[in-house]
């Protein structure tokens, strides 16, 4: 008897899998991959534009953005996403992944900046670093009397006499990460550039000078995972540590920690949106032109994206931690948006 | 050793006394390594008990307050000329209307004395940003109500809710608090007139994801779950059953099903991101399902829990007697319906138990699911096998990784409900094997 049931329920099974299986076809959701980092903002703009009521809210993936960019690329049909977002510039390889699969015309729309701070505890020190000694203090080898060695600072003020005699302990992103990817490009090759270091990595046979991006492995440098809040609990308990991440995080702690000034600047609203605080990025949503019209909406939703409610200086994505884009350029965006004109492949 | 024994066991009795006390300091010695194995015994025990109180202590601190919730009780004026002027009673024309308004001058009436455009702004941003799509099902549900004053009870915004709990502090130097002094006298004077209050937090439990902390529910996440696990449990129950019987009763023992055996052992120590993989390849690209579908996450679990429930099946049908067989071979029944009459019914307590235990394995996973697009933000409450889907650990780990404030404690909170379903599923395990077991 159970036997004959555990054969229907089979079947019932079967015919389930195989009839879902050719329906992939029709879809009524706008479906969104890509960053991390894009995500919140992503995410709050979905629910607000399915609280308006005409379309479905729109499905958000986290998968980072070169995965992002992956899945995107993978063709054009209803089984492969329709926006994907990006801490970073699509690169030249994707375009022509993309248009290889025959995602020929993609829109790119900026959505705004993200800061990334280095801080610590409000019981610690406010301190003031350049780029060049967040390098020193991070780099796995750094120069001194000329010479590549291995990086043999321990205490902040082995590097400037100016800095506290606390120990380099830096709570930071793992190499997956959008953040670490931008942080390696803004502060430690600028800042290996600042020290200059370059030319030492060059002679040591190192053309590229990618020895500045590495970061130590000595236990100063403490990976720790792609969970900011973890981060910021573990500077909380610890004054002497500092951490790397968004500035969102920042902001929604701020009564518990602070950013140090870099070159400066302190990692503020305006410095970032003004472009003076040195260690933001800008941020991007990638529209697939093909699917405008086959997947509803998805015009609306950019145009809900791109709005001043939403991407303003006082939209809902500012409160989300986003810094929104000087007006002149959000202008521009919005008429790209509202033309979805694609890039053009032949500018990169 | 061996030959000191073998003389007391010869002459005992004639041992002198040094020998006497030779044996009574040994017998000491072992008795004293028998109490500190007992004492380490107990330590290990102790360490994983102090483990498991501090864990679920903290979690339980932790996410107790995500259960009540801040309201706040306005006198909403629903003014016919703000809500449907031409008065068509149209539900569409009712739920699109400014109900953002309506509340402002509730708010205003509450407190008459703020006037400048930024007050009125700090003032709004206490009240949930989903309050007014509240409001507005609740007119357009009951449009008899347009033109009357009522009492709305409204979520407060997250930050309210936080600042009421304790976990924003009130003396640090305004510019690094969520709240300003303004929002805080005006809490303060809430509080005071008793309009707000914390109540059983009903969204946690009722709605889908939302961005918005005070909006954020669990319930999209729950029904994500239960669609994927009956995927699940409606194939790897049967197909592990069916596996179990033909290799325990029917299959001949050779090479073959010997191999059989051991990878189905082996396919149980599997990674479950490979299952992950293997979903994304076999199911999303080459069969074209949809990405993020229970469907697709079932069929992913089913592929990992099938061989829990094999080897759990067969451990069952192993406990059957033999001679529960023999007797029913020898009244001239059929193997087949010996193992159909007797043996799976007999066994079906230890399979169930089984079958419970890997679907509350299934529960707790992600890493399979993150390849065939679970892991999102996903907002509507999922209606059936095939709309996008997330379930309740990705929900914890999406929570978990928001720099709201807010959701520390609904991580936590989210992280013992987890825990209730998997205490409930255990136990329904424990029960099913209490009943029907049978001593032989």
């Amino acid at each position: 008897m159970a036997l004959k049931t555990s054969f229907a329920a089979l079947g019932a099974a079967a015919v389930l899998a195989t009839a879902f299986a050719g329906q992939a076809a029709a879809r009524d959701q706008i479906h969104i991959v890509g960053s991390s980092t894009v995500f919140p903002f992503t995410t709050a703009t979905a629910e607000a534009f399915g609280k308006l009521g005409s379309f479905k809210t729109p499905v958000v993936e986290s998968t980072g953005t070169g995965g992002g960019m992956k899945l995107f690329c993978g063709g054009v049909g209803t089984d492969t996403p329709d926006l994907t977002g990006a801490s970073r510039r699509i690169k030249k390889s994707e375009i022509e992944l993309c248009a290889k699969n025959g995602v020929a015309e993609i829109v790119e729309v900026k959505i705004g900046f993200d800061g990334i701070v280095f801080a610590n505890s409000k019981e610690g020190p406010v301190l003031d670093l350049t780029k060049a000694q967040i390098w020193k203090a991070l780099s796995a080898q750094v120069v001194v009397d000329g010479a590549l060695v291995d990086n043999p600072y321990t205490m902040w003020n082995e590097i400037d006499g100016g800095l506290p005699a606390t120990k380099i302990e830096v709570l930071g992103p793992p190499p997956t990460s959008g953040t670490r990817d931008a942080f390696s490009e803004l502060v430690m090759e600028t800042g290996c550039e600042e020290a200059e270091a370059v030319e030492a990595f060059k002679a040591a046979g190192d053309e590229k000078a990618k020895g500045c991006m590495k970061i130590r492995e000595d236990g100063a440098y403490i990976e720790a995972g792609e969970n900011d809040n973890l981060i910021v609990q573990k500077l909380v308990a610890n004054k002497d540590a500092f951490g790397i991440f968004g500035y969102s995080f920042l902001e929604e702690n701020a009564d518990k920690i602070q950013g140090a000034k870099i070159e400066g600047v302190e990692p503020e609203y305006d410095n970032i949106s003004s472009g003076k605080y040195g260690v933001s990025r800008s941020l991007f949503v990638y529209v697939k032109k093909a699917h405008i019209g086959t997947v509803p909406g998805i015009q609306e939703f950019m145009t809900e994206y791109t709005s001043g409610k939403a991407m303003g200086e006082d939209g809902y994505l500012a409160d989300k931690g986003l810094i929104a884009l000087p007006e002149s350029e959000a202008s521009k965006i919005r008429t790209t948006v509202a033309n979805m004109t694609p890039l053009d492949p032949a500018a990169f | 050793m061996t030959d000191i024994a073998g003389k007391y066991t010869v002459e005992p009795f004639s041992a002198s006394t040094e020998k006497r006390e030779k044996f009574n300091r040994l017998l000491k010695k072992r008795y004293a390594s028998e109490a500190r194995f007992k004492m380490w015994g107990i330590a290990a025990v102790s360490v994983a008990v102090v483990f498991l109180v501090l864990l679920l202590g903290s979690i339980i601190l932790q996410g107790s307050s995500a259960f009540v919730t801040t309201k706040v009780e306005l006198e909403v004026s629903l003014d016919r000329e703000i809500i449907d002027p031409q008065g068509t009673n149209d539900p569409m024309v009712i739920a699109s209307a400014d109900y953002n308004k309506i509340l402002r001058n509730a708010m205003q009436s509450l407190f008459p004395e703020v006037e400048s455009r930024r007050e009125r702004r700090d003032m709004m941003d206490l009240i949930s940003s989903g309050a007014a799509f509240e409001l507005a099902a609740h007119v357009r549900d009951n449009p008899e109500l347009i033109g009357q004053t009522i009492k709305f009870d409204v979520l407060t915004d997250d930050l309210v809710d936080m600042l009421r709990k304790g976990y924003i502090e009130r003396n640090v130097p305004e510019e690094d608090r969520k709240l300003n002094d303004f929002q805080i006298g005006i809490f303060d004077k809430l509080v005071a007139s008793g309009a707000l209050y914390g109540t059983f937090n009903t969204e946690l439990l009722t709605t889908g994801d939302s961005r918005e902390p005070e909006n954020a529910g669990l319930w999209g996440a729950v029904v994500g779950s239960f669609f994927t696990l009956v995927v699940t449990l409606g194939i790897a129950f049967p197909l592990g059953v069916m596996a179990a019987i033909y290799l325990e009763e029917f299959a001949p023992k050779n090479r073959i099903t010997d191999m059989i055996e051991v990878n189905i052992n082996n396919l149980a120590a599997v990674p479950s991101i490979v299952f992950g993989l293997l979903g994304l390849a076999v199911f999303l690209n080459f069969f074209g399902m949809p990405r993020s579908a229970p469907l697709v996450g079932g069929l992913v679990l089913a592929l990992q829990a099938l061989p829990i429930i094999i080897i759990a099946s067969r451990a069952a049908i192993k406990a059957v007697p033999p001679s529960i067989r023999e007797a029913a071979l020898g009244m001239g029944a059929s193997p087949l319906q010996t193992v159909l009459h007797h043996t799976l019914p007999l066994s079906m307590p230890g399979m169930l138990t089984g079958a419970i235990l890997g679907m509350a394995h299934a529960l707790g996973e992600t890493a399979p699911l993150l390849m065939i697009g679970m892991v999102a933000f996903i907002v509507d409450v999922p209606g059936g096998f095939t709309s996008p889907a997330t379930v309740l650990p990705v929900q914890i780990y999406l929570w978990a990784d928001s720099p709201e404030r807010a959701f520390v404690e609904k991580t936590s909170a989210a992280i013992m409900v987890l825990l209730v379903f998997l205490v409930f599923m255990n136990a329904i395990a424990i029960y099913l094997r209490k009943k029907f077991e049978r001593k032989w």
